[in-house]
């Protein structure tokens, strides 16, 4: 199975980036167009033909293939383990499907692009990070080993980062891109620390490898204070998640995200980036499960997303922002799904909403096409008979994403619920009730999303247009190329659901789950079952509930937007004003976070930078040289004489030194015979000389000549001797100056005149 | 015989006259020519101590000056004619070219 050319499968939509982002300019826009789609068409068919391969392998069939031989990373220590990555992919049944929904899905995106692009000048570049988006994204889910996903993980960040500031000349786009790449890195940073910390522990990062028993062990052993290895690594990695695929507390970035091009939005915010972090977690399900609190924690958070964003959807006017608090929402679903063990049904929610929020983001965009840009959806209205296929699909995709039987969202969503509501582990930190308030929450939550999404489609669609009537004139039906996208997606949204209906109504007709099952189920307990009573029950409460969301927004916005709405929200001025400015979240992190930061950066700026740097280090040294060379310039006046004196001065400075330094003289000493004991006394200078400093006196030492040899040399001028016989004697005195190492010798012959003595005499 | 301090300090006078000729004159040419008297003036020192220690050799070193003296003043002279065609002056307060 080896020779099927996985690779091709993310290489082929980067050639697509760097033909276009390389060359697009200069190629026709037709051109332009037709490569970004081919290269993801051409993906797709690659991964559709895997897919087969795949079928066919058997539960347990992977292919596998590699961009290149040997390492990517590799070190290896004498001691302690060695580190081998190579840039390996694994086609799974999980990446399997991954990829399946990424081409495809992202092939409709770019084929739609084609029309709603037409006309900006941009359009090289934006299919050039389209593609790239894509290949990073598939390089992401196809990675073998964390490091290589991490690639694709990064590559989604920046693409984001560049696609959602793709009109960059507005300050506020550019402003959202950085905001969307900022908040993306913290949680990589997260996601780092996690994958250094696996990799301390089981000493690889390849995903089957992890998964081995020996590795599973060493985390799970491994501990650090009272923290598993796995626990504190999968609360890392989970971090990483929450930034990627926008959860509390790190969801800020996808509101703003809608800065860019509208199907943008609909590739980052469904088929594509946003489910990395769901993805990483059923990748890595069974590092995850080792620790129940770590589960606990991720429904906890999953559920407080998808309530929250939820309430925000409520209350927003633009269609995108509504959608995009949606889709971190719909996130938090996945991410109760996955916490709660229901794994399968996390991926199964994945999927199908990766059909319809790119369907509905594309149909705003329809809307937004037809409308000149308009967003708000309290100006919109009447449109259904305008642009019939926006409207027939849009409504596919609200029943789909609001849980109405038997369009998808219903079966992922019940899953989900239903995993939620068996999820009856006991947590220590956590209430045994976890499982049901998890339940409660998703419920609340299916019930608002039901109502916002209805409340868009009938405020769009419904009553009469509040607008400019003569933007309503221009509005009309969106061309095929828009279209066709639709209905493709609207019939993925309708249908994908039956792949997953539940074992209570048909058994055995679960194909996706039967389908993720060998992936799955490795390591993992077995999902637990309710009773098919149950099961019913609590779809039919996830239907009603749905209903009653679906019946409210009708009977608010059915006709316009009613007196009774705009009553509740005057009922509950200060709710309604909290939750419309979406809890202040964005201001309280300006407040806690931006600022701080802004004021260090300040700080660094103005008095590290600024100060220190540029006045003290760099004007400073270039004053001291300036003033150096001002001072110095004086002496070179080009006048010969000048020079002269300074010659003359010069010399005579020397000479003058030179007076100083020669004045170390033995010459004159003074011997004083008394019979045979004889007193020098040395002066080391020439009468008149400056005396030395005390730390720089003369040295003497004197020789007698009688055979005692030459003295130590001593500081004191005054040498003393016996002598044993009379006769002639040669005495020498020898004056050494520490100061410049100059030494001096005077030698001088006395007469001793024998022992004993016969009284003083001077003898010169 | 006349001591040898006398020359010593006969020397040291024209010496101290040549300095201040070079040092304070404008003109090139006198500048030369008080160049020429610490040149003599050291000559007249070697000679002194020559004389002093009967030694020859102080003798060779003052032929050595005057030779190298005589050099020096044709070289010395050539550059001042040259400066002279050019600037048409022999000021040196006016030959600060090589100024900052």
């Amino acid at each position: 199975m080896d020779e099927f050319p996985l690779y091709l499968i993310p290489l082929l939509p980067l050639c697509g980036a760097a033909i276009n982002l390389l060359f697009g300019r200069h190629l026709p826009r037709a051109a332009v167009a037709a490569i970004g789609c081919t290269a993801v068409a051409m993906a797709a068919v690659l991964a559709w033909k895997a897919f087969a391969l795949l079928e066919h392998a058997g539960p347990s069939g992977v292919l596998t293939a590699s961009f290149f031989e040997g390492d990517w990373i590799y070190a290896t220590e004498a001691s302690g383990p060695s580190l081998h990555i190579g840039a390996g992919l694994l086609f799974d049944r999980l990446s399997g499907v991954m990829v399946l929904v990424i081409t495809t899905v992202g092939f409709l995106i770019h084929l739609y692009s084609t029309a709603y692009m037409e006309d900006d000048p941009g359009l090289a570049r934006y299919f050039g990070y389209l593609n790239l988006f894509t290949g990073a994204m598939l390089i992401l889910v196809l990675g073998d080993s964390l490091p290589v996903t991490f690639v694709g993980w990064e590559g989604v960040g920046l693409c984001s980062y560049l696609l959602i500031g793709f009109w960059f000349d507005k300050e506020q786009n550019a402003y959202a891109g950085r905001k969307a790449f900022i908040v993306n890195r913290i949680g990589d940073f997260g996601f780092l620390l996690g994958m250094f910390l696996l990799f301390s522990a089981t000493s690889t990062l390849k995903y089957s490898e992890l998964g081995a028993a020996d590795s599973m062990g060493a985390l799970q052993h491994a501990f650090l204070g009272k923290w598993s290895f796995a626990a504190i690594a999968s609360l890392l990695l989970f971090v990483g998640a929450t930034g990627k695929s926008a959860q509390l507390p790190l969801y800020v970035w996808l509101p703003d995200a809608m800065a860019g091009p509208t199907p943008v939005s609909a590739l980052i915010h469904a088929a594509t980036m946003v489910t990395a972090g769901v993805y990483m977690i059923a990748r890595l399900h069974f590092i995850f499960a080792i620790d129940p609190f770590v589960l606990a924690v991720i429904a906890s958070v999953g559920a407080a997303t998808a309530l929250f964003a939820a309430t925000v959807g409520v209350t927003q006017k633009p269609i995108k922002k509504i959608l995009a608090y949606s889709t971190v929402s719909q996130l938090g679903f996945m991410f109760i799904g996955v916490g709660v063990g229901a794994t399968g049904a996390g991926v199964f929610h994945l999927v199908t909403h990766a059909f319809f929020k790119a369907g509905l983001f594309l149909g705003a965009g329809s809307i937004m096409h037809a409308l000149a840009g308009e967003e708000d959806v309290t100006k919109m209205g009447g449109l259904a008979r305008r642009m019939p296929i926006t409207r027939w699909t849009f409504l596919v995709y609200c029943l789909a994403i609001a849980g109405i039987f038997p369009f998808s969202g219903f079966f992922s969503k019940d899953a989900i619920l239903a995993g939620a509501f068996a999820f009856d582990a006991d947590v220590p930190g956590f209430p045994h009730w976890l499982g049901f308030a998890i339940y409660a929450v998703g419920l609340c939550a299916a019930f608002l999303t039901a109502f916002y999404m209805f409340r868009a489609y009938w405020l769009v669609f419904g009553g009469k247009f509040r607008g400019d009537p003569h933007t309503f004139d221009h509005a009309h039906e969106s061309p095929p190329a828009m279209t066709v996208p639709l209905v493709a997606l609207a019939v993925g949204s309708a249908l994908l659901g039956l792949l997953g209906i539940p074992e209570a109504m048909i058994a055995h007709a679960n194909l996706f789950e039967e389908w993720l099952a060998p992936v799955l189920a490795s390591g993992h307990a077995e999902s637990p079952h309710l009773s098919a009573g149950l099961e019913w029950g609590l779809m039919l409460c996830a239907s009603g509930v749905a209903l009653g969301g679906i019946f409210l927004a009708r009977s608010l916005y059915a006709n316009g937007i009613s007196p009774t709405a705009d009553r509740i929200a005057e009922g509950l001025p200060r709710l309604y004003k909290i939750v419309f400015n979406k809890y202040h979240v964005d201001e309280i992190y300006d407040l806690l976070v931006i600022r701080p930061l802004r004021a260090v950066a300040r700080f660094f700026w103005k008095v590290i930078d600024g100060l220190i740097i540029d006045l003290i280090l760099v004007r400073g040294s270039a004053l001291v040289v300036d003033l150096v060379g001002r001072g110095a310039r004086f002496f070179q006046s080009g006048d010969v004489q000048r020079y002269v004196v300074g010659v003359i001065v010069g010399t005579g400075a020397i000479v003058g030194i030179s007076a100083n330094w020669t004045a170390c003289n033995a010459a004159p000493f003074e011997v004083t015979v008394a019979g045979a004991d004889v007193t020098v006394h040395a002066r080391g200078m020439s009468p008149g000389q400056v005396a030395r400093p005390k730390n720089q006196q003369l040295e003497y030492s004197f020789d007698f000549g009688d055979g005692t040899g030459e003295g130590k040399p001593q500081p004191s001028s005054v040498g003393k001797h016996h002598y044993d016989a009379k006769g002639k004697k040669t005495i020498t005195v020898r004056v050494r100056d520490p100061r410049w190492d100059t030494r001096s010798k005077e030698s001088r012959t006395v007469v001793i005149p024998g022992v004993p003595a016969e009284g003083r005499g001077g003898v010169r | 015989m006349i001591p040898v301090e006398n020359f010593l300090i006969l020397a040291a006078v024209l010496f101290a006259i040549g300095v201040l000729g070079v040092v304070l004159r404008r003109n090139a040419l006198i500048v030369l020519m008080s160049i020429e008297l610490m040149l003599n003036a050291a000559n007249l020192t070697l000679l002194a101590y020559g004389r002093a220690r009967h030694d020859a050799t102080f003798q060779a070193l003052a032929f050595l000056v005057v030779a190298v003296a005589a050099a020096e003043a044709a070289v010395g002279l050539a550059i001042v004619v040259g400066i002279f065609r050019n600037r048409h002056s022999t000021n040196l307060d006016e030959l600060t070219l090589m100024k900052h």
